[in-house]
């Protein structure tokens, strides 16, 4: 508060960004009556849409964990020639237009594609199907788990995976029983961000799969048929929801820690 | 039961060439060397943590250079304990147990038995973010020897312990070695090669420039090297009584501080002893007069060993053996005072 060094004028500036952030999100709380969020939380069509988000984005999270995180371990542990390009292949969903990720996952699911084929042959499809969003909200969400789990791992000092090898363990035991442990607060922090991300993912999933409507398809499909005025509360109410679960998680990964320590 | 062949390893700006080692069972080998000459690395390739770059790693006449980590019946202990921060005392000394088919049982009596020997029993339930250096140092032996290897490496294990653990931990470390363990341990110490050790070999640029029993190597240093680092050559096994020492149960010295010592371990550092031709009144207490037995010049000075019923090693200026004119076979007087006389428990 009394810290002198930092001159006033970062503090007006920091703080205009700030009110950037907020003002529009509190314009819109404002704009909407606590009559029509309750009447927005009495419609079915978005109470499923919001059960729907959470479940892909949760479900798909966890099942790209299994080969993120050994992704994540390879990459903080080993040295090989092509390195940089693996980890700039990792950052790319970040950098490519969203809509054009949803276009490349469309091609890749749809019934033309190998993958497509050998799902319609046991009568799945996988365009217009929670598994095909799921892909759409881990290919955009994942670059956050990878990172945030690589950087636990480097953390992570060779020495006491060594010594754990010279007490007899099989490397597959270190990894679960030294380095996964040492890394989890990254690790948990990393799969928040990705949940987090897959939740709020639009331009990849509207393409890959508009019906069933996760809930930000919903918003902008209210917003298109009906208007401003329709599409508010639901955004009010997703957020909200969203705000809970942020918190929630990351007041348990702190627990966590504090537990820990 | 541990030999290394001609080992060679060359990593960044230092390099190991051919060392021979060979530790016998139930040996406390000590390998002696400044900061920096590789001795650490050396222990990281008998274990398993780098491959040298030639040169063969043998254990009960098995080679298990190319042995993976986990399957080398060696345990190492390094420097800075790498105790397992998430684990209690317990789990950390636990951890080698797990997936050998125990039953509870059994492994609790395992724990409690190492514990106790490192004398940790009472801190088996607590985290060890807040122990001592020298708790952690006793847990990290106490998981390393629940795990049984047939030889355990030791890598500087009192260097970053005050002067009152170090007792203490060198007493376990003896009597881990007493009880049949094979101990190869690094050190840049002489006073923890004196004190622990029946072998040791010497490190220095690269090689191993003398090696064998403790005593041999510090009585008779290969050359000056060995004999400026080893610096000691005056060191005898004594009993104490009141300020007294005896030593081989007949030169009797006096020496202060003794600290309730019943045996041990003393050294005379050779600059600190004056040579004379007849007895000088001064204050040291310890005057005995000797025959000189050989005179070894040295580059910056002269080596007088005197036996005066134990050889006594005196270092002396060359201006000093020009003046008194001393020579092998004449008689000599020697004083020291009981001060200068440093006790190794």
């Amino acid at each position: 508060m009394n810290n002198r060094s930092t001159p006033i004028i970062f503090i007006f500036l920091g703080g205009l960004i700030l009110l950037f952030v907020i003002a529009p999100l509190a314009s819109m709380f404002l704009a909407t009556t606590p009559n029509q969020i309750f009447e927005t939380t009495q419609d079915q069509e978005v109470i499923d849409s919001i059960w729907l988000t959470l479940r892909v984005s949760f479900l798909s999270t966890l099942f790209f964990a299994i080969g993120a995180i050994p992704l994540a371990y390879y990459l903080a542990r080993t040295k090989f020639k092509l390195k940089k390009l693996v980890n700039g292949i990792v950052d790319l969903p970040i950098v490519i237009p969203h809509s054009a990720a949803g276009i490349a996952i469309l091609g890749f699911i749809s019934r033309d594609s190998v993958i497509g084929k050998a799902a319609s042959s046991v009568g799945l499809n996988f365009v217009g199907h929670p598994v095909g969003i799921a892909m759409a909200m881990a290919f955009v969400s994942i670059p956050f788990l990878i990172n945030a789990a690589r950087d636990g791992f480097e953390n992570v000092p060779i020495k006491l995976e060594k010594t754990a090898l010279n007490l007899g363990a099989s490397p597959v035991r270190v990894f679960f029983t030294i380095s996964l442990p040492l890394a989890w607060k990254n690790i948990l922090s990393g799969l928040i961000m990705m949940f987090a991300r897959g939740l709020s993912e639009f331009g990849a999933v509207v393409i890959v799969a508009y019906h069933p409507m996760i809930t930000p398809v919903m918003i902008y499909e209210r917003f298109g048929s009906f208007g401003l005025k329709y599409a508010r509360p639901v955004s009010v109410v997703f957020i909200l929801v969203c705000l809970v679960f942020f918190i929630l998680l990351r007041t348990l990964s702190k627990e966590k820690d504090s537990t820990n320590a | 039961m541990l030999k290394l062949k001609n080992i060679s390893i060359k990593l960044g700006d230092f390099q190991l060439s051919n060392i021979n080692l060979e530790l016998e069972k139930g040996d406390y080998y000590v390998l002696l060397g400044k900061s920096g000459v590789g001795k650490t690395v050396l222990l990281e390739i008998i274990a398993g943590l780098i491959k040298p770059n030639s040169g063969r790693v043998i254990l009960n006449n098995e080679d298990i250079t190319n042995n993976k980590i986990q399957n080398r019946k060696v345990g190492i202990v390094f420097q800075d304990y790498s105790v397992f921060p998430h684990l209690t005392v317990e789990q950390n000394i636990a951890y080698p147990l797990k997936g050998k088919k125990l039953n509870n049982k059994k492994r609790e009596e395992l724990i409690a038995k190492y514990a106790e020997l490192a004398e940790i029993s009472h801190l088996l339930n607590r985290n060890t973010q807040n122990l001592s250096g020298g708790e952690l140092q006793r847990v990290a032996l106490a998981r390393m020897l629940v795990s049984k290897p047939d030889c355990i490496l030791l890598d500087e294990p009192l260097a970053s312990l005050d002067v009152q653990l170090k007792g203490g931990l060198r007493n376990l470390l003896r009597q881990i070695n007493q009880s049949g363990v094979t101990i190869l341990h690094v050190t840049h110490d002489y006073e923890e090669a004196i004190a622990l050790s029946n072998k040791v070999a010497v490190v220095h640029e690269g090689e191993i420039i003398q090696k064998g029993l403790t005593k041999e190597v510090f009585k008779k240093p290969a050359n000056e090297f060995v004999a400026n680092f080893t610096g000691i050559k005056n060191f005898f096994i004594a009993d104490f009584d009141t300020n007294k020492a005896k030593i081989n149960g007949s030169l009797e010295i006096k020496v202060s501080n003794q600290e309730n010592l019943e045996k041990g371990k003393i050294i005379i550092r050779g600059e600190e002893i004056i040579l004379s031709n007849k007895k000088i009144e001064s204050s040291a207490t310890n005057n005995f007069k000797g025959k000189i037995k050989q005179i070894i010049p040295y580059l910056t000075n002269q080596e007088v060993i005197v036996d005066i019923g134990i050889e006594l090693s005196v270092v002396i200026s060359e201006e000093s053996l020009q003046k008194f004119n001393f020579k092998e076979g004449s008689e000599a007087w020697v004083s020291f005072k009981s001060t200068a006389i440093k006790i190794i428990p």
